[in-house]
């Protein structure tokens, strides 16, 4: 944990389930992350990682369990019980705004500049005078790198450059939970380095995140915890040297091995 | 030539109802069609087979047949309308038909990781729609929809059957006094035609406007 953190929890997640169909996505997640805290999931494609970020900030509503996000029920109006309502479309958006996410295809708004993109929530959902936006929003940009890509429009930008104005765009509304999914897996190898060095310096600075990755060389670094995802479970939560150097379950190594199979060109690269 | 100039002062009036029809069908079928698109795409599902079932029965009849149904054929149910009104009812429901399906196919080729990207920064249902949907989809909206109105104008020679004297009937007025129909079709024509082709170049333009690099 970072020095500053104060470890109170942002986010509790109990007994989280969600299916798709017959499709059990999630069979029971317990999770908390702790403001200062850098969580990151690991685990196979298909385990369920991706959908349970989806569900901290409500793209995906989940069906069973509980998400309290600083100590609010985000997707219902009661905590527990099978006759719970879930919410309007009206209180999503003030529980959202709570949250950031980076995704992994960037989804910037291509009709809009760089310095737009950024300003858009600060303006609509902060309720900020555009000075003010701007300001917020010219310094984010200059944090990941862009300070003189202000007027451009995503198309003129680079996949990396694209992702770091994502990273602004989330950081810039101050979310106490960032949430970043897969956020280098689209890029091309040599642009990933300029991504993490930004999401590096944000973790240093005491941001709270969870991480979902297959970067398994930055999880080691820049994490407080990792846990491991297997079948819609964590099947392992530790330090990341537990994780990583003294894998406790079968499963986890065989994961593990792969990527390091992946890395040096034997075998076949995992896939999400 | 000369007798097509000197009809022109009777096509006046005719002109500017033939202007009148167009642009209450085009902006009434804006109106309901945007709404009931944004229905047909986000709305719950019940709603949204109601609009489909609407959308499909219109544009599956003749518009000719549609103006009759309503002049004709609502007076049966006690609903009395003048000519004009019923053919500018008729009309409108089926530009509306025809914007919905335009709407639809407009918000639909928008990535709905724009709506997700939109959600995460805690906008509102409104609010993404109007600073994300709707300024992107608008590309894809104006060429069909300028299509549409041009039909509109064109269609609302139609009016003429019920007996409003828009620029079609006017002609044939004029031709039923003059036994000279060739010349006053021509000049008809072309006056349709200048409309629409205005509205198309205009058209152009927009789309121009509108475009921005693609990603």
């Amino acid at each position: 944990m970072r020095p500053d953190a104060d470890g109170r929890p942002v986010v509790e997640i109990r007994g989280l389930g969600k299916s798709f169909g017959t499709n059990r996505v999630l069979q029971g997640v317990d999770l908390e992350v702790r403001a200062g805290e850098v969580v990151t999931i690991i685990g196979p494609s298909g385990s369920g990682k991706t959908t349970l970020l989806r569900c901290i900030n409500l793209l995906e509503l989940y069906d069973e369990g509980s998400i309290r996000l600083d100590g609010v029920e985000v997707g219902y109006r009661a905590s527990e019980g099978p006759g719970r309502v879930r919410r309007s479309e009206r209180e999503l958006a003030p529980i959202r705004a709570k949250t950031g996410m980076v995704f992994q295809m960037f989804y910037l708004f291509p009709h809009l500049t760089t310095l737009q993109n950024v300003m858009l929530g600060l303006v609509k959902v902060r309720k900020k005078p555009k000075a003010e936006a701007r300001r917020i929003a010219e310094h984010w940009l200059g944090r990941v790198g862009l300070g003189h890509k202000l007027d451009s429009l995503p198309a003129q930008l680079s996949g990396g450059q694209q992702q770091r104005v994502g990273i602004a765009r989330a950081v810039a509304m101050e979310p106490m939970l960032l949430l970043l999914d897969e956020i280098t897996s689209a890029l091309d190898p040599e642009l990933v380095g300029e991504v993490l060095a930004v999401v590096h310096e944000l973790a240093d600075e005491g941001m709270t995140m969870l991480v979902v990755t297959h970067e398994m060389s930055f999880a080691r670094e820049v994490s407080d915890r990792v846990v491991f995802m297997d079948g819609g479970r964590i099947t392992a939560a530790g330090p990341p040297s537990k994780i990583f150097d003294r894998p406790e379950s079968d499963r986890l190594r065989t994961f593990l091995a792969r990527f390091d199979q992946a890395r040096l060109g034997r075998g076949p690269i995992p896939t999400d | 030539m000369d007798l097509a100039l000197q009809s022109l002062p009777f096509l006046t009036k005719g002109l500017l109802v033939t202007l009148e029809v167009s642009a209450l069908v085009v902006t009434l079928s804006l109106v309901f069609g945007l709404t009931l698109g944004v229905v047909l795409v986000y709305g719950p599902l019940p709603l949204r087979l109601l609009v489909r079932g609407y959308s499909d029965f219109v544009r599956g009849i003749p518009v000719l047949v549609l103006i009759f149904a309503v002049y004709y054929g609502l007076p049966a149910l006690k609903v009395n309308l003048g000519n004009l009104t019923a053919a500018v009812a008729a009309l409108t429901a089926f530009t509306t038909a025809q914007v919905i399906e335009t709407v639809r196919g407009a918000i639909q080729s928008i990535h709905h990781g724009q709506m997700e990207a939109g959600k995460a920064i805690g906008l509102g249902f409104g609010q993404r729609l109007l600073y994300i949907i709707f300024p992107q989809a608008i590309r894809r909206f104006l060429p069909p929809w300028i299509n549409s109105v041009t039909d509109a104008v064109k269609g609302s020679a139609l009016v003429s059957l019920v007996g409003v004297v828009d620029l079609m009937l006017a002609i044939q007025q004029v031709i039923g006094r003059v036994y000279e129909p060739m010349p006053l079709y021509i000049v008809g024509a072309l006056i349709y035609f200048a409309i629409n082709f205005s509205l198309s170049s205009l058209s152009r333009r927009l789309e121009a406007r509108f475009s921005y690099v693609r990603e």
